[in-house]
């Protein structure tokens, strides 16, 4: 059940960063090795600290369980479990999770003789989360000269983790104006549009429609020539398409970082080093920020 | 393991540029014969050129640029036709809607929303020009209509935002203004107006769906270089006679998170999650002000947020 057709020749010893044959084995499909136990400790460690905190909490309703990250007073000293210290381990065991499953990833790549794009890829997200919840605490502690720190991380819930977005982008303004979300904004719709491209494109030509006969990369190639007069090629769009995502998550963890260590006032604020380049007259804006006439009755 | 790292292409083949399949009679001829850049064949093709245009890439062209320069055009009269302010300006000046008050007059006094129908009405015909291109350069081809679906489900957006929804609300006012902070005040306004777009569901999805698809393109991006050794990238090969590259990659996944897609079936993925980012966000717009006026209102009567107006309690 769990072995694909041509698996077994595939499950070879060997590979491994750490703990040698040891842990060298799998477990139904999952390859377990050295930090694949470490994974299972952390994220269920985790888990269940988070089910513990839903518990304490005053709710059950899956949307509204929220587990919070301590107040200001705490600093980056440790809180009481229920006042944020389950928040703490919870974001611990989260880190080491995502660590040592990049490292399985590692170890697997080397089983297969594969490259190591997966797990490289994999640590962008790690540094995103890594950035929003112990990088920015810490860089926000500094700032403030101890009066806050594991409180500005974001709380662990399906809609109080919206909420944070929502409160951390209104504490800057209009976030939409941060130059470095704009850059991740574009890079996410670029990611979307280029999938739908590749996804349409293979699928188009391996489904070609009943009766006929499936097209060839020469195909793709010519489509897209045709299209835009250009076509990046089928091991080029996966170079794409690994470097638009990438930028997407890198920029995301930019944009949140300079927010508050490094930029404390509205976004909107920030443009206006452009308007006063020395080189412009300084005439009056025809249009300012948050200008919408046309919808006031 | 320093041969299986594949970054840029090391080696590049030089030969003719690649004239395209012949296409079916009544398709108009290529434009140039393609020419070979070695710095972009580090990255990917070499090839560029030869396009096709023929009538509809034409209209759709002239079109866009028509909508392009009476917005520059406007954009120059607000600044008094001074360069220097257009420059300096460019991100803060709006062509915005017509006034409330002018409803679905579908041409109000230019310098009250005129323009901005106008470009609207070329802007549109442009897309919808674009997307039978899409379509034609497919059939030409005998391929699938995987891309014309897929774009129609971004076009449907953008019909949403600019033409459907602001005619179920009576009037065009509730457009989208042309301008680069502008667009950013009436999302942002959006969101305030109708009680926070978080806690409306279908947004949520798109996200959901957005960050989904740079996920998926990061992994299969990411497990096709991984995989070049093998010849990974030639997909249609890969899909049609499953080969080594096709079992490694399938595998990694099998081994790391108990489930792999098939060289074919992640193209679907692929194509669901970007499809649906758009889909999904224009069903959350359509519905806004139509159907629901107060999303966070809606949210605490659903019981997905606490009747205190926040969940972190």
């Amino acid at each position: 059940m769990a072995l694909l057709s041509f698996e077994r020749k595939y499950r070879v010893r060997g590979g491994t960063l750490l703990g040698g044959d040891l842990f060298d084995f799998w477990a139904g499909p999952f390859y377990v090795g050295f930090f694949g136990v470490l994974t299972i400790f952390f994220a269920t460690l985790g888990t269940a600290l988070i089910i513990y905190g839903a518990a304490l909490g005053p709710t059950w309703n899956i949307w509204q369980i929220s587990i919070n990250p301590p107040s200001d007073e705490y600093g980056l000293g440790l809180a009481p479990m229920a006042e944020g210290g389950l928040w703490q381990i919870i974001t611990f065991c989260a880190t080491f999770a995502f660590i040592s499953w990049a490292l399985r990833e590692v170890e697997i790549c080397r089983k297969l003789g594969m490259g190591y794009h997966v797990p490289v890829a994999f640590s962008f997200a790690i540094l995103a989360f890594v950035s929003l919840n112990i990088f920015r605490p810490i860089l926000m502690y500094i700032k403030d000269g101890g009066d806050s720190g594991w409180s500005h991380g974001f709380p662990y819930g399906i809609y109080s983790h919206l909420e944070w977005v929502n409160n951390v982008g209104y504490a800057y303004g209009n976030f939409h104006y941060n130059p470095a979300h704009m850059i991740a904004i574009t890079f996410f719709f670029t990611t979307t549009l280029a999938l739908a491209l590749h996804g349409g494109l293979v699928l188009s030509s391996t489904n070609p429609g009943a009766g006929q006969e499936v097209k060839t990369p020469e195909h793709e190639d010519t489509y897209f020539r045709d299209f835009i007069g250009y076509s990046v090629g089928t091991l080029g769009i996966h170079r794409v398409g690994l470097f638009l995502a990438l930028s997407a998550v890198f920029w995301s963890a930019v944009c949140i970082i300079i927010s508050g260590p490094f930029w404390e006032d509205a976004w909107s604020d920030w443009w206006t080093w452009w308007l006063e380049l020395p080189v412009f007259p300084q005439d009056d804006l025809v249009r300012e920020i948050g200008d919408l006439p046309y919808l006031d009755e | 393991m320093k041969n299986y790292q594949n970054i840029f292409t090391a080696i590049q083949v030089q030969g003719p540029p690649g004239q395209g399949i012949p296409l079916p009679r009544g398709d108009e001829a290529r434009i140039g014969e393609g020419k070979l850049n070695y710095w972009i064949g580090k990255f990917g093709n070499a090839q560029i050129g030869p396009l096709y245009l023929g009538t509809l890439g034409l209209i759709s062209l002239v079109t866009f640029l028509i909508a392009f320069n009476i917005i520059g055009l406007n954009y120059l009269a607000q600044v008094g036709w001074d360069p220097v302010q257009f420059v300096r300006q460019l991100f803060w000046l709006s062509l915005d809607p017509p006034a409330e008050k002018y409803g679905l007059q579908v041409l109000p006094p230019l310098q009250e929303g005129g323009w901005y129908m106008i470009t609207g009405f070329f802007l549109t015909v442009s897309v919808l020009t674009w997307w039978l291109r899409t379509y034609r350069r497919a059939k030409s081809l005998g391929l699938g209509m995987h891309i014309p679906i897929a774009f129609a489900s971004a076009i449907f957006l953008f019909l949403v935002l600019g033409f459907i929804r602001p005619l179920l609300m009576g009037s065009w006012s509730h457009g989208v203004p042309y301008g680069v902070f502008s667009h950013l005040d009436w999302t942002n306004n959006f969101s305030l107006i109708y009680g926070n777009l978080f806690y409306n569901p279908f947004h949520a999805l798109s996200i959901a769906f957005l960050y989904g698809s740079a996920l998926l393109f990061a992994m299969h991006g990411a497990t096709i270089l991984a995989v070049t050794r093998y010849g990974g990238e030639r997909e249609i090969e890969q899909i049609t006679t499953r080969g080594t590259a096709s079992e490694r990659a399938a595998l990694f996944w099998r081994w790391t998170m108990g489930f792999n897609a098939t060289m074919e079936s992640i193209h679907r993925w692929a194509w669901w999650f970007a499809m649906l980012t758009t889909l999904t966000g224009g069903i959350g717009i359509l519905l806004t002000g139509t159907v629901v006026d107060d999303w966070s209102a809606w949210a605490i009567k659903h019981g997905v947020l606490h009747e205190s107006g926040t969940n972190i309690r």
